[in-house]
């Protein structure tokens, strides 16, 4: 099949950036999106012209490096799939794609379809830990967890932190990253020594990374490759209030 | 004190703040709504609900400073989460089709401006009774002035089409304090929206009602 691609091209964080269009001759259906993009750089490369350059690793969906945006939505326009994941057969020949890169103050331009995205791991930083025993392996079932509070928690421990959330936001938020993140370790037992200071240090974190504002439009939660739900916000909204407002200063140190 | 203006510094504190003043703004909807519906009783009895919100000047005009308070606090906090939010982007995307958007939720940023002056328009027309809007505006005439205001045929479109607008914000909003208090739970979280609609409709019903009825005919001047 024949494709157009007009993709998002950009030196680095200095360069203005501009749109190139490439045309795309014999692309296989069986091909992944990224494998479509690789047979591009080779012919980039044969030409002597510069690849272009886009995040990836596993190519098995799981590890969340790659990402971009295709004709205006994160991932594509297949539901929870990430761009590693996304076939060729579910586009049509002769289709016209604008690829873009994430687009967030938080997230600073890296170069073409590569973003930063080491907010996320400053945000993690910031709170997203529990407080273990190190040295030899504690016995197995040594606390218990409800099966379903158990599956909660995994359901949210599935996000893979690719940044997809904040690309489809339209004010450019991360709550669903940091919900996930919060509600993942307040249902399990583990998280909540922690509980209280991580919902304020997260948030807080979050905060200055200059991501936007919840206005609830919920796409976040129809592009995330995991299928994370809005629920997590609304626990993360609640764990912060309890937080901010009730939670004793002996419990919750300095405020 | 610390702890409220640290919570007030985040978004999620904004949002709860707007969500808070949003419940009481949505509890005097229903209250005034109440209060229209009684147009269909007895020509006397909404200028008698009319005296008797009037008969103590004091209690009247606390109510009306909560609610210029509420309403303050709501457009402020919004206009902050607002203005985060436009930053936050500052490269826009050359195609965005953001999956899953709704119709209102999309609108809040211009459907809140809209009621805004609709509010303001209302309060001369009906409450203050300008000369210059209303064409035979009566103190505590309630029943007459109604009636004549929506018998302008413009003047009612305009109060449907504020009061639709409305409902889109109210909708918008109604579900989405659910979120931002963090009320949820898997028993009655699938039930947020609905209830939501429901509530939306019946208030903009009972609202929209009232025009609807003068330019129908169903209501009438009473002499006097």
């Amino acid at each position: 099949m024949k494709l157009t691609l007009e993709i998002w091209r950009q030196k680095d964080a200095n360069d203005k950036g501009h749109f190139e269009t490439y045309e795309l001759d014999n692309v296989s259906t069986h091909m992944s999106f990224l494998e479509m993009l690789d047979v591009l750089n080779e012919d980039l490369i044969e030409k002597g012209e510069e690849p272009v350059a886009f995040d990836h690793d596993c190519r098995e969906a799981i590890c969340g490096t790659c990402g971009f945006v295709i004709n205006g939505v994160a991932h594509g326009h297949m539901k929870r799939n990430t761009v590693c994941q996304l076939h060729m057969r579910n586009f049509k020949d002769g289709d016209h794609l604008v690829l873009e890169p994430w687009r967030a103050k938080a997230f600073p331009m890296v170069r073409d379809l590569i973003v930063d995205r080491s907010a996320f791991e400053r945000i993690q930083r910031a709170g997203g830990y529990i407080s273990a025993r190190t040295g030899s392996a504690p016995d197995a079932n040594s606390i218990l967890i409800p099966k379903d509070q158990a599956e909660a928690a995994m359901d949210f421990a599935e996000c893979i932190g690719c940044g997809a959330c904040v690309a489809s936001c339209p004010n450019g938020a991360a709550m669903l990253f940091v919900g996930a993140r919060i509600a993942h370790l307040a249902f399990l037992p583990q998280g909540q020594p922690e509980r209280a200071e991580r919902a304020k240090a997260m948030v807080a974190a979050m905060e200055q990374e200059g991501f936007g504002a919840c206005t609830n439009y919920t796409s976040c939660e129809a592009t995330c490759p995991k299928g994370i739900s809005i629920v997590g916000i609304a626990k993360m909204n609640k764990d912060y209030f309890n937080a901010k407002l009730f939670s004793g200063g002996n419990l919750g140190g300095k405020d | 004190m610390d702890k409220a203006i640290g919570f007030y510094e985040s978004t999620l504190g904004k949002k709860v703040v707007m969500a808070v003043t949003g419940i009481i703004l949505f509890l005097y909807l229903v209250g005034h709504m109440l209060g229209n519906l009684q147009i269909f009783l007895d020509p006397a009895q909404i200028d008698k609900y009319a005296h008797m919100l009037h008969a103590s000047a004091a209690f009247l005009w606390s109510v009306r400073l909560v609610l210029l308070f509420c309403l303050g606090v709501h457009i402020y906090a919004a206009f902050q989460v607002w203005w985060r939010s436009r930053t936050a982007r500052p490269v826009k995307y050359k195609v965005f089709n953001p999956p899953d958007v709704d119709y209102a939720a999309k609108t809040m940023v211009w459907s809140g401006p809209i009621i805004a002056a609709f509010i303001t328009y209302h309060l001369l027309h009906l409450t203050v009774g300008l000369d210059s809007l209303h064409p035979n505006y009566e103190h505590l005439g309630a029943y007459n002035n109604v009636i004549a205001g929506f018998q302008q045929t413009p003047v009612a479109i305009a109060y449907i089409v504020a009061l639709l607008l409305l409902a889109f914000h109210l909708y918008h909003g109604l579900w989405s304090l659910f979120q931002t208090m963090g009320w949820d739970h898997p028993k009655f979280g699938p039930w947020r929206r609905p209830l939501a609609v429901l509530l939306t409709v019946v208030i903009a019903a009972g609202f929209i009602s009232v025009p609807v009825a003068v330019m129908t005919g169903v209501l009438q001047l009473v002499g006097g």
